[in-house]
């Protein structure tokens, strides 16, 4: 049982949804970075993802290519941020899932990256231009050493492809609300429930719903569909708005405090 | 993945359908004007002093370049899919102009991505598309050329996806594109195969073509592949040199990567972040190239050299002072290599050069490079 995947249960058991918050790892600097996720674990984000930078993020709006150029000036790298991740494990315990790019892993060795996020204590690794019939090192690494190879799937990917992916993802199945990239804004509610109650359907592992959801209101209608929801450009931006501010990790973690009080209906 | 499925799937159709290829051919020959020649370069070749050169005539395609070919096979299958909107990124213009071309005559709406560098050193082609009702964003991320238009484009095509579809102008990006716009290309390769028989009664014994994601050059290598006497050379853009890390050529100093939805020959770090690359040529101008090239490459049978942005100037000259024919600077790579080869072959020798597109679209660059006012 992956980290994530004890996530999943304890929250099931509590009857509440795992808020996933996302930030570009390096972005304003690596230091702030390991502020923010102890900040945002304390504010009861559940999971988080970190962004690895890369040059052409064909996935991601312009808030998320900005952090991603803001931290390539840094000459923030893949080994950087898992030396980050080591770090970091000595102060928590909270999921900690990679999202990458495909060159930036292939350039390290898949192997090399495995056995390395496996030393740093990663917990799961997303890479949105790797399907997974492309990545069969990927889907071998991933099994053997217990961390998750989480997939995604859009709102146009046909049901027999649906139930492919459901059976090939670990952690939970990484749901995209809408066809676009990151930061979009997302309207059709209606579209999301329908998708999602056929992919219930289809599968038993938890489903957590990314791109467009920016508001604690959009959080909360989201998290009542899915098993968990994961918030990146409204954070991004939020960051980018206070790149010099000493109260950077306190801005942050106040919003994603919004987030997780919307989404359980509670103050805390 | 559906979309690119879906065009999978609606390319092989098309690959063996006969009304679908009657329509092809009948665009290529009444639209794009279709063969085009086989010229003997008879002055150039007395210059050099070496082996004969001929150039197969793509400068002489509608809009100007050989990148009409995949767009009128591209809009027809967009037709075919049902798509109302097509989009395209552009490097040099070439291929954004053919894309806003096939969108007029098949009546779809159209939007092109064009790094505000390109935007700059091509701006004749910018109004060239929007006079053809095309829409043209600017890309303003990254080194603000070709790559980063694929970015921009990539992205559009994911939010539209259901409406729209991504005309990718070079042998580039993720299964079927590489595959569908060779075959889309490889008219050039067949024609000049049969013409070059019909004139020498003889294959010839080199074919050089610039490359850039190499959709030219494997229009024309292609049907000469299984012919074990004809060598391939691609060549690459130098830059300012290899040593100045100014570039785009990959086979010279790159290594194996992904971008795009390939994996490939691409320019990168140590880090696997992609480089910047440089050339005097848009068209050339981008860290990775076709997956085919790459493949071939591997198995040794297509070479790749490189030229450098003053050869390349040095044989736009050459070639509009001699024969009375400006190619585009994407093309003067070609003919660069070409005039430095010839010379050391026998006079019974023949060197078959892809002039992949008129120089029409550069004169302005040209000029500004050389502190000429016009």
């Amino acid at each position: 049982m992956s980290g994530i995947d004890k996530i999943f249960a304890e929250l099931r058991s509590k009857k509440e949804k795992a808020l996933i918050p996302y930030i570009m790892a390096g972005d304003p600097r690596l230091e702030r970075t390991k502020e923010m996720v102890l900040a945002m674990e304390k504010a009861g984000a559940d999971m988080i993802e970190l962004g690895v930078p890369f040059s052409d993020p064909i996935a991601d709006g312009p808030v998320i290519q900005r952090a991603g150029q803001r931290s390539l000036k840094c000459k923030t790298s893949l080994k950087d941020i898992l030396s980050l991740v080591a770090d970091l494990r000595k102060k928590t315990n909270i999921p900690l899932i990679l999202m990458t790019y495909y060159n930036p892993v292939l350039k390290l060795g898949v192997e090399n990256l495995f056995k390395a996020a496996e030393r740093a204590g990663v917990d799961g690794l997303i890479i949105p231009d790797l399907p997974p019939e492309e990545g069969r090192a990927v889907l071998e690494e991933s099994r053997r050493c217990g961390l998750n190879w989480i997939l995604l799937s859009a709102p146009t990917t046909p049901v027999n492809r649906l139930k492919f992916l459901a059976k090939q993802t670990q952690g939970f199945l990484y749901y995209v609300s809408l066809t676009g990239i990151t930061g979009s804004s997302l309207k059709d509610l209606s579209e999301v429930r329908t998708r999602l109650s056929m992919i219930r359907r289809m599968t038993d592992k938890p489903v957590a719903i990314g791109f467009g959801i920016s508001t604690p209101e959009q959080a909360k209608a989201l998290g009542e569909m899915a098993d968990g929801v994961i918030v990146g450009s409204a954070i991004v931006r939020l960051i980018e708005q206070h790149l010099e501010d000493p109260e950077l990790p306190f801005v942050v973690s106040a919003f994603v405090k919004r987030l997780k009080q919307a989404m359980t209906g509670r103050s805390f | 993945m559906p979309a690119l499925t879906e065009l999978e799937k609606h390319y092989k159709f098309s690959k063996n359908n006969k009304r679908f290829q009657s329509s092809f051919k009948k665009y290529l020959k009444e639209f794009a004007g279709r063969p085009t020649p086989l010229y003997y370069a008879e002055r150039l070749t007395k210059k050099l002093g070496g082996a004969k050169i001929y150039l197969k005539r793509e400068d002489l395609c509608h809009t100007g370049a050989h990148k009409i070919n995949n767009t009128i096979g591209q809009a027809l299958l967009a037709k075919r899919m049902g798509k109302r909107r097509v989009i395209a990124e552009t490097g040099a213009g070439q291929h954004g102009v053919a894309v806003a071309t096939v969108a007029a005559v098949f009546g779809l709406e159209c939007e092109v991505y064009m790094g505000t560098e390109d935007m700059e050193r091509q701006s004749l082609n910018v109004y060239r598309m929007r006079l053809m009702g095309a829409k043209v964003s600017p890309v303003d991320s990254g080194s603000r050329t070709l790559k980063d238009a694929i970015n921009e484009a990539m992205r559009d095509w994911t939010t539209h996806v259901r409406t729209t579809h991504y005309i990718l102008g070079s042998v580039l990006g993720p299964h079927p594109f590489p595959a569908m716009i060779r075959d889309f290309q490889k008219v050039i390769g067949m024609e000049a195969r049969q013409q070059i028989h019909k004139t020498e009664g003889r294959l010839p014994d080199y074919l050089v073509a610039c490359v850039g994601g190499g959709s030219n050059a494997m229009g024309l290598f292609y049907p000469f592949l299984d012919d074990r006497t004809v060598q391939m050379i691609g060549v690459e853009a130098g830059g300012h040199g290899i040593e100045s890390g100014k570039h785009a050529a990959r086979f010279a100093d790159g290594s194996l990567g992904v971008l795009h939805g390939t994996m490939t020959y691409l320019l990168q770090d140590d880090d696997g972040q992609i480089r910047l690359t440089h050339s005097v040529s848009a068209g050339l101008d981008y860290a990775a190239v076709g997956p085919e090239h790459s493949y071939h490459y591997d198995r040794g049978r297509i070479r790749f050299t490189h030229v450098t942005d003053q050869e390349a100037l040095a044989a736009f000259d050459l070639l509009s002072q001699v024969e009375g024919i400006m190619p585009a600077l994407e093309s003067a790579h070609a003919v660069a290599h070409a005039a430095k080869l010839a010379p050391q072959l026998k006079r019974n020798q023949i060197v078959l050069i892809n002039l992949s597109g008129r120089g029409d679209k550069d004169v302005m660059q040209v000029a500004k490079i050389r502190g000429v006012q016009l």
